[in-house]
């Protein structure tokens, strides 16, 4: 790996379990699930190699659960899946969240709902990304368009996770999992990596729940010095059982949220284009994002004034980067491969100064640009 | 045989008393088991930084509210899971995870299977109190035939499963059964399960008086902790008895102890040929 970039063709999970070894993931525990497994599989036989570890656990439960298990004994970790297992997923992916390990979850999103498509793209798990497990909580989705973003965006997920101690999702769908294109690899030393930040006080002076000046708490990895207790139940900030303590708890889970949400800045991504002088903005994310940008190009072609804006994160939600969009633009066109979901933050975060068009496709039939291009050249008639 | 450490030096060092009393009843047999795990890992000298306590849910699971070890509390029934994670990641640990019968039989039950085939280094105890104690007394997977619960007001239907026989025939490699009542014999369960090389699997069985034992007019807690000397027979004795003598009987003592590959070593030397292959 020294010295010189590499170029590749590599499959969208070949790049996304590279960029898990680049950004130094050293545990992966799974299950078998299509159009997901080419990760598991990639990742036993690399793992090794890299004096790292590989288990395909029982269930997907117990895959995401032997996640936490090494994240907590301190291995970067990562688990990857699709829809039915994406839904078992979610009782541990409220573990991680509550307890804070950091972990990635790769969902290579197919349709749904329950077995539905297999073998066919869908990005019907945006809403139970954000809000899948129970209570209230907030953590990261990343969402890649590319093979290239694939390896990118795994590293870039792994890090956000390892910085806020939060599970990141990387929200993949069928298309950008098994698609091949070109990809170049970084030299791995040249590569940016993020690692928990951990206790520097004494251990008597360590309280494993007391968020830093941005709410996140340093982690001490499990066999230290640093006894602590991961506690799935309501806890206070030296983490013993706060089950009836009402202050304790709120205050809890407002920081569980506001680590986030107030850490923003650092997380929100967003790549826009043609986004002067627009009267109509097309906003999508995933494979999506492809046929919306030949759509916006073909347009502009038209004449017609179109804009193309594409959050890479979609959780948190970029608000103020979409609401200077609604400033500028009369309408925003939300194309995505589902019943309409993205669509609502994204109108939320219009707060009604651009109308906003949901334009829904479901079935596993990916958008043609030509399709996103209709709707664009029919909200701009204004009929 | 060594002497027993004082009551205050285990208390001192094991147990955070600012979180005392414990929420366990009056009478239930749990505090027992968790004060002969901590006997059993003062007893081996292990490494206090590096012995870890995995816990799922339920009245079983929430020892380490209590214990100053490392520890996790995971979902109900998901606590293997999480501890051969952790167990993988750094195979120096000592891992001991605690669970009811509920949270690794029935909800777990899937993830007890597979620990005790895999063979992981990990000592898994079973508090065993025949039903949901913490929600009330539900009919549960060891709940035995004919027995009350509060979802089984006319009486329990379902035939109860033998933890042990379940954890052998899935590949454990150390199985044992001990009782409250047995306390001394009980530690040297623990303790010769966490020495174990690969899954060790103790079923410990614990009264609930205030949920099981009323119900089911089980008499007073101290009648239903010496019921057990009826209830139970060693291993060695069980061998003098007939058939119907044993009949109703849970054997007690060391049941399956055997070598046999265990998995984080096995997969160091997987690494190494990874590595020399590439």
């Amino acid at each position: 790996m020294q010295g010189e970039k590499r170029v590749k063709l590599m499959q969208g999970n070949e790049a996304c379990a590279e960029g898990a070894i680049a950004a130094g993931v050293r545990f992966f525990a799974g299950y078998p699930i299509t159009p997901s497994s080419e990760i598991a599989n990639i990742m036993s036989r690399r793992l090794p190699q890299v004096g790292g570890k590989f288990i395909q656990m029982e269930d997907e439960i117990a895959s995401i659960g032997a996640v936490i298990g090494a994240s907590l004994a301190g291995l970067k970790a990562m688990d990857a899946t699709s829809g039915p297992g994406f839904s078992l997923k979610m009782e541990n992916l409220g573990l991680a969240c509550m307890i804070e390990v950091p972990l990635l979850l790769v969902n290579v999103q197919r349709v749904g709902p329950s077995i539905g498509m297999a073998t066919s793209p869908a990005q019907g798990d945006v809403m139970q990304a954000r809000y899948g497990t129970h209570g209230d909580y907030a953590l990261i989705t990343v969402s890649p368009s590319s093979v290239q973003e694939m390896f990118n965006l795994t590293i870039e997920a792994v890090n956000l996770s390892e910085k806020f101690r939060v599970p990141v999702i990387l929200l993949a769908d069928q298309v950008v999992g098994h698609m091949r294109e070109k990809v170049e690899l970084p030299p791995y030393e040249e590569i940016k990596t993020s690692y928990r930040i951990e206790p520097t006080m004494t251990p008597e002076e360590y309280h494993p729940y007391k968020g830093d000046e941005r709410s996140v708490p340093p982690m001490a990895k499990f066999g230290t010095s640093y006894h602590w207790y991961a506690n799935s139940s309501s806890h206070n900030e030296d983490s013993f059982q706060a089950t009836s303590d009402y202050a304790i708890s709120r205050k809890l889970i407002e920081r569980l949220t506001y680590k986030i949400e107030n850490n923003k800045r650092e997380i929100t991504k967003v790549r826009g284009e043609f986004l002067d002088d627009v009267e109509i903005v097309v906003l999508a994310y995933g494979c999506t994002a492809r046929a919306a940008r030949g759509a916006v190009l073909k347009a502009r072609k038209e004449r017609i004034k179109v804009g193309f804006l594409r959050p890479i994160v979609l959780w948190p939600v970029p608000e103020e980067e979409i609401g200077k969009v609604a400033d500028i633009a009369r309408a925003i066109i939300v194309p995505e491969m589902n019943m309409g979901q993205y669509v609502h933050p994204v109108r939320e975060a219009s707060k009604g100064k651009a109308e906003v068009f949901p334009l829904c496709k479901v079935g596993g039939e990916p958008f043609s640009s030509w399709e996103i291009l209709e709707k664009i050249r029919e909200v701009a008639r204004g009929d | 045989m060594t002497e027993e450490p004082s009551l205050s030096y285990l208390v001192n060092k094991y147990f955070y008393t600012h979180q005392f009393p414990t929420m366990w009843c009056p009478g239930c047999g749990n505090g027992t088991v968790a004060m002969a795990t901590v006997r059993a890992i003062d007893r081996l000298g292990l490494d206090f930084d590096k012995t870890i306590h995995v816990a799922g849910i339920g009245c079983a699971a929430v020892a380490h509210w209590y214990t100053t070890f490392t520890a996790l509390q995971t979902n109900h029934g998901r606590a293997l899971a999480s501890a051969t994670g952790i167990k993988m990641a750094n195979p120096e640990l000592t891992v001991v995870v605690t669970m009811g019968d509920g949270d690794c039989a029935a909800i777990g039950g899937n993830h007890l299977i597979h620990a005790c085939r895999r063979n992981v280094d990990l000592t898994a105890i079973v508090y065993n109190n025949f039903n949901y104690g913490m929600t009330g007394g539900q009919v549960g997977p060891t709940t035995p035939l004919g027995s009350i619960a509060s979802t089984a007001p006319y009486g329990n239907l379902e035939p109860p499963l033998d933890l042990c026989k379940l954890a052998e025939a899935a590949g454990a490699t150390y199985v044992a059964r001990g009782a409250v009542y047995y306390v001394r014999e009980l530690i040297g369960l623990i303790a010769r399960g966490i020495k174990h090389k690969g899954f060790s699997f103790i079923d410990v069985l614990s009264p609930c008086p205030t949920a099981f034992g009323r119900r089911n007019k089980l008499g007073t807690p101290g009648q239903m902790f010496k019921s057990q000397k009826d209830l139970t027979v060693h291993i060695k004795k069980a061998k003098e008895l007939s058939p119907d003598e044993l009949q109703g009987k849970w054997l007690r003592g060391v049941l399956v102890e055997r070598e046999a590959p265990e998995f984080t070593e096995e997969y160091e030397k997987l690494i190494a040929q990874a590595q020399r292959s590439e």
